[in-house]
Parts: structure tokens; C-alpha cells; sequence
């Protein structure tokens, strides 16, 4: 079976007075039918600006560039905005970061979720109010009649969460983008959501790119992971293989931080930050862009670009030295 | 809805209290205005028994309980100079400035808010800088030249608009542009702003996710969010355009409540003055509460504490 999406060198740049930050760098990937697409990396690495490049949601002092963007086997890159509205929230759908201000303050629940339904489908206002009944039941959102004439303020974080879940839902999307769904949430509800959320991709049949920063998340529900550092992709693979062989530094460094694999009388280990900041994106980053902060740097790391090295099928990973030497390493830290 | 009515509507009516006991104080500290009715040769007997006849030697609450309770039955007294009731006067004042003052608030936001929504969905194009030039020009310019410069372009140069007088529609037209101009920038700009902003926001953002035409983007979701401020600040300028008519009426001849209340002042007319000064404060409680109310119906956290 083909690809859901297939994105080709993506590419998302910011004119800054000071220079030009390259937000994204050269983000290629596939997302199959039905599969969990987990993305990784530390805050400001580019996974929201990748998922809201897929849905042409950019800031419009935004660049986007990008080679192919390919949707169920169909070019959706220069689509014109007429066409793309009819794939956005039908067939895609996302599910943002920030909770508290994504929902209008001002139309209740009902309005919001009932509005992308008659958008999309030749339906009656009653036909809306049915379906959207029915999902807000779904995402186990209690007295769901009366939630629907409730406006967003009445509800907690938690529980709009739930309505933009719910919202993502209402045309049955092939593919649905979850930035972060949990951050803003407290730690008993996040469980919940993601649980959620994992339950409805499965009885939906619907592809998920998941963005987060918790490996610990990405453990739990993704088939395959992409991590990303400072705009592009360094290592992806399926998530097994990454857990039990990761092939980049940062990656490994990623690994160290999760407590179950830190040693509990190591406190440098359960600490497990990893040294050193993230460069600048303004301007050209030359090299490796981890290597100010990699235990194995060598010298050629900082000279050129550092190509993808497939690892396995399936897995591939951007660094020069030799994933046996780093992994030997790794396992011994990481005990 | 019904207990937040019920709260605005009592507070309005306590500001209406304290602006009357202000208005009251205020003409009787004012002077002696036996004095300023008796003429400055008066001699005391006179002055005496105009204070008496007045009911000025009364002790000051009972006067203003007095006056306070004609008011409200809508007895104002009488003008000491036309010598007619003062709410007949302004029966037929007020008509003339409520024309006017609502016709220049619907021309401010019949400019302003076009202007101020394509600005914003092209910050830095043409028509926004031109609407930037507007705005500063307009803020910059006082009332009165802007309306004699009118006056000899299109009344006098051109001909096409009379002058003075409150005949027809067409005095309107002069007067309505100078007194809604002074409340275009402030509404231009604020629209602009609130409309950049509701387009960033994250709300939006979702519109958009949810492939929603551009029509219900901007009207449905951005529009009203960005209008919940620009109620408010209409009835500001609106109050600000009551006092901007006095100035306006003058020049145009247009013999409203403006108007009469300049000539009251002028005359030291007391009851005209003080029954000018309550209704226009009532005018400005009365705009205020509007918005609260309207700005209600369209924000439910107003609405729904
Ligand atoms: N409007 C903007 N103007 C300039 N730079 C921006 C803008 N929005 C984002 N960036 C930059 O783009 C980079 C990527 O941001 P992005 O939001 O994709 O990070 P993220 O991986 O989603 O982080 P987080 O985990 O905090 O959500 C950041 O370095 C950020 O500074
Ligand atoms: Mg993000």
C-alpha cells in the first residue's frame, strides 16, 4: 500500500534582520497507513514548524521550500489554497500544542465542532450536531449535550484537549498531526489523553505523526521515530531499533536522559542532561550541528555537511563515526 | 444575561446620581446666581428678591432634591433668558445633535472599519499606508479648521452643500464628516491592530487547520473577536463626539443641543446649562451601558462569569 505522505527536502526558513534562520533543514519522510510516526528533539529543533509546513499553517514571514509534499500518492505542495482548504481538516487534521487558546472564546463547543463537518460534508446542521455529539462521547468527554453549548472558558485544559481531539475527528481524516498534545496538561491527564488518542488512531485507521520531546511517550505509542536536532532529521528508524541500537550521539544522549535506563546511584546519569547548547540557526551551520556537544567529535565533523548512513532497513542515522564504536559507549553509560 | 443587565443598569444609574449632584454643586459654586440673573446693577433688594423667587435662600439639599425631582418627571424649569421650559427647548434640540451624532459615529466605523480589516490582511500594502496617512492626519488636524476648510472647498468653492442651517439632510453632510473624521484614526488603528492580532492567534490558526474559507475566517472567526474592543472605544469617542458637536454645531449653524448649550453658557442660563450638562452625562452612562450590553452578547466570558 502507498505512502499517506511523503514529504521530499523540506525546507523552512525565517528573514531575520540578523540573518536567515533555518528553522527546518532538508526534512524528508514517509508516513504509512495506519502507522504512529513518533518525532523527538529538544525545544526549538523544528518539529512544530515541520507538522504546520505540512498543513500550510506557516507564520507568513515564513519560507517554505520544499521538493515534494505528496498526499495518498497526490502532489499537494502547489496546490491552490481553494483545493488544499478541501484536504485540510477533512482528510488532514491536527491537534496543537496549546489547548487554552485554540479554541474561538467566542462560539460554543457545539458551533466549532459542528463548523468543519458542514464545511466538508453535504450535511444537515442536525447530521453535525449528531456527529459531533457522538465524538465528544468518544474522546469520553462526560454530559456531552450540554458541554456542546458551554463556551471554551467553561471548560479546563484537559478537557479541550478532548474538543480539539474530537474536532481533528469529525470527518474520520486519513492522516492526523498531534503537536505536543499533552504539554500544557497536567501529569495525571496527559497519561489519559495519549491513551486516548492512541485507542482512536487504532479503531479510526488513521496514520498519526506525533511530535514530542518524551522518549518516554514515544516508547509507549510509536511504530518508527524521526529525532530532530536543530532543524533537521539526525536519526530515524523504527522504534525498537532505535531504543535497542541508536546510531547517533544525540540520540544516544536523548536515551541517557530516560530514567529507567540510568543507573539510580548514578546521579550524573539520572541528571542525564546533555552538556553544551544548541548553535544558532541563523546563517549556515556548518558541519555536524551536534558537534560542539558530541563526546566522539573528530575534526571532519566540523568541515562538511554529514550525510544520512543507513544503519539497517529502515534505519538511518546522520553522523561520521561508526555507530559500533558509539554504541560500545553508550551501553556502558547508559548501565 | 439578566443578573449582568440588572448590575450595569444599577451602576449606571448611581454615575447618573453623583453627575447630578456634581452638575448641581458645581452651577452653584459657580457664583451667586441671583447676581448673574439680576445683571451686575442690581441693587440688593432686587438681588434679594430674585433669590427669593428662585428659591436660591433655600439651604442647598433641599434645592437639589427639588430640582432632582422635577428632573425626573422631565420639568427642567425654566430658561431665564427665552423665558420657555427648558425640556421643551431641548425637545427640540436634542433630535438635531442625536442625527448628528449617530450618523458621525456610522461614518467613522463605515470608514474605519473596511480600512482598518484590509490593512490588516496587508500589513504595509498602499491602502495601508494610505489609511496610516488617514489616521495621522486626521489626528493631527483640529475639528474646527478641518470643517472650515469644508466649508469654502464644498460650500462656498463648489457650491454643493449648504453652509448652515439644519433645512434638510444636506446640512448634515458637512457636519457628520467633521465630527465622524476626528473618531476615524483611533477606530482605523484599533481595528488593524485587533484584526493582525485575531489573524495570528491560535484560534485562527485552527480555523484554518479545519480548511475553512477565507470568508468565515475573517468574518466569522476574527471579526468578532476584533469588534469586542471596538464597541468599547466607540462609545468613548462617541461621548467625545457630544462635546466635539458644541464645536461643530457652532460652526455649521446647526442648532443642537451643542449649540444650545454654548448659548446657555454664554448667558449663564442655569437650567439650561444644568439640564444640558445631566442629559449629555446621561447620554455618555447611557452609551457605556449600551456597550457593556453589546459587548455581552457578543464575548460569553463577559456574559458567562
Ligand atoms: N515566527 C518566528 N520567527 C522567527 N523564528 C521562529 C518563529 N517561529 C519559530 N521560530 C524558530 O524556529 C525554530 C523551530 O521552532 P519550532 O516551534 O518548530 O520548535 P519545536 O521543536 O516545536 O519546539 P517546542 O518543543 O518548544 O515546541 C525555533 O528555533 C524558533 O526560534
Ligand atoms: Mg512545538
Amino acid at each position: 500500500m502507498s505512502a499517506v505522505l511523503e514529504l521530499e527536502r523540506l525546507n523552512v526558513r525565517f528573514p531575520l534582520t540578523s540573518g536567515v534562520l533555518h528553522a527546518v533543514r532538508d526534512v524528508s519522510f514517509r508516513v504509512e497507513p495506519r502507522e504512529i510516526l513518533a518525532i523527538v528533539g529538544e525545544s526549538g529543533c523544528g518539529k512544530s514548524m515541520t507538522a504546520l509546513a505540512i498543513m500550510n499553517l506557516l507564520h507568513r514571514r515564513a519560507e517554505r521550500r520544499v521538493e515534494a509534499l505528496r498526499f495518498r500518492g497526490e502532489d499537494i505542495a502547489r496546490l491552490p489554497q481553494r483545493k488544499f482548504n478541501r484536504l485540510r481538516g477533512d482528510r488532514m487534521a491536527m491537534i496543537f500544542q496549546e489547548p487554552m487558546t485554540s479554541l474561538n472564546p467566542v462560539y460554543t463547543i457545539g458551533d466549532q465542532l459542528e463548523e468543519v463537518f458542514l464545511r466538508h460534508r453535504a450535511a444537515t446542521r442536525e447530521d453535525a450536531r449528531r456527529r459531533a455529539r457522538s465524538l465528544l462521547e468518544k474522546v469520553g468527554i462526560p454530559a456531552p449535550d450540554q458541554r456542546m453549548r458551554q463556551y471554551p472558558h467553561q471548560l479546563s485544559g484537559g478537557l479541550r484537549q478532548r474538543v480539539m481531539i474530537a474536532m481533528a475527528l469529525m470527518c474520520e481524516p486519513d492522516l492526523i498531526i498531534a503537536d505536543e498534545p499533552t504539554t500544557a496538561l497536567d501529569v495525571t491527564i496527559q497519561a489519559q489523553v495519549l491513551a486516548l488518542l492512541k485507542r482512536l488512531q487504532a479503531e479510526f485507521e488513521m496514520a498519526m505523526i506525533l511530535i514530542t520531546h518524551d522518549l518516554g511517550v514515544v516508547a509507549r505509542m510509536a511504530d518508527r521515530v524521526l529525532v530532530m536536532y536543530a532543524g533537521e532529521i539526525v536519526e530515524s528508524g523504527p522504534t525498537r531499533r532505535i531504543f535497542d541500537s541508536p546510531s547517533h550521539p544525540y540520540t544516544q544522549g536523548l536515551l541517557r536522559c530516560l530514567p529507567q535506563l540510568s543507573a539510580a546511584d548514578d546521579a550524573d546519569a539520572r541528571l542525564g542532561t546533555i552538556a553544551g547548547v544548541v548553535p544558532s540557526l541563523v546563517g549556515e551551520v556548518r558541519g555536524c550541528a551536534f558537534a560542539n556537544r558530541c563526546p566522539h567529535v573528530v575534526d571532519a565533523c566540523r568541515a562538511d555537511r554529514v550525510a544520512v548512513a543507513a544503519a539497517a532497513a529502515e534505519h538511518s542515522y546522520r553522523c561520521l563515526i561508526p555507530p559500533e564504536r558509539t554504541l560500545a559507549n553508550f551501553r556502558e553509560t547508559a548501565r | 444575561m439578566l443578573t449582568f443587565t440588572i448590575k450595569r443598569l444599577f451602576s449606571a444609574l448611581l454615575t447618573l446620581l453623583l453627575i447630578s449632584i456634581f452638575t448641581f454643586s458645581l452651577a452653584h459654586l459657580a457664583g451667586d446666581p441671583a447676581i448673574a440673573i439680576a445683571g451686575r446693577e442690581a441693587s440688593a433688594e432686587d438681588i434679594a428678591r430674585i433669590r427669593a423667587h428662585y428659591g436660591f435662600d433655600r439651604p442647598l439639599v433641599q434645592q437639589y432634591l427639588a430640582w432632582c425631582g422635577q428632573a425626573l418627571v422631565g420639568d427642567f424649569g425654566r430658561s431665564y433668558h427665552y423665558q420657555q421650559a427648558v425640556s421643551e427647548m431641548l425637545a427640540t434640540r436634542l433630535p438635531i445633535t442625536l442625527i448628528l451624532g449617530i450618523s458621525a459615529l456610522g461614518f467613522a466605523l463605515a470608514i474605519s472599519l473596511p480600512l482598518g480589516i484590509v490593512a490588516a490582511i496587508r500589513p504595509n500594502s498602499l491602502i495601508d499606508r494610505i489609511s496610516l496617512g488617514l489616521a495621522v492626519v486626521g489626528q493631527a488636524m483640529p475639528t474646527f479648521w478641518f470643517a472650515l476648510v469644508m466649508i469654502v472647498v464644498f460650500g462656498l468653492t463648489l457650491r454643493w452643500l449648504p453652509i448652515s442651517g439644519n433645512a434638510s439632510w444636506q446640512n448634515f453632510v458637512m457636519p457628520t464628516i467633521a465630527l465622524g473624521y476626528f473618531a476615524t484614526p483611533a477606530l482605523m488603528r484599533l481595528t488593524r491592530a485587533g484584526m493582525i492580532d485575531a489573524l495570528e492567534s491560535d484560534f485562527v490558526r485552527t480555523a484554518r487547520a479545519k480548511g475553512l474559507s477565507q470568508t468565515s475566517i475573517l468574518f466569522k472567526h476574527a471579526l468578532r473577536n476584533v469588534m469586542i474592543p471596538v464597541v468599547s472605544v466607540s462609545a468613548v469617542q462617541c461621548g467625545a463626539m457630544l462635546s466635539g458637536s458644541i464645536v461643530v454645531e457652532q460652526i455649521f449653524a446647526l442648532q443642537g443641543i451643542g449649540w444650545l448649550g454654548y448659548d446657555a453658557t454664554v448667558r449663564s442660563d442655569l437650567p439650561v446649562v444644568q439640564a444640558i450638562t445631566l442629559v449629555i452625562a446621561a447620554f455618555y452612562v447611557l452609551l457605556t451601558l449600551l456597550a457593556d450590553l453589546l459587548n455581552a452578547v457578543l464575548d460569553p466570558r463577559i456574559r458567562i462569569g
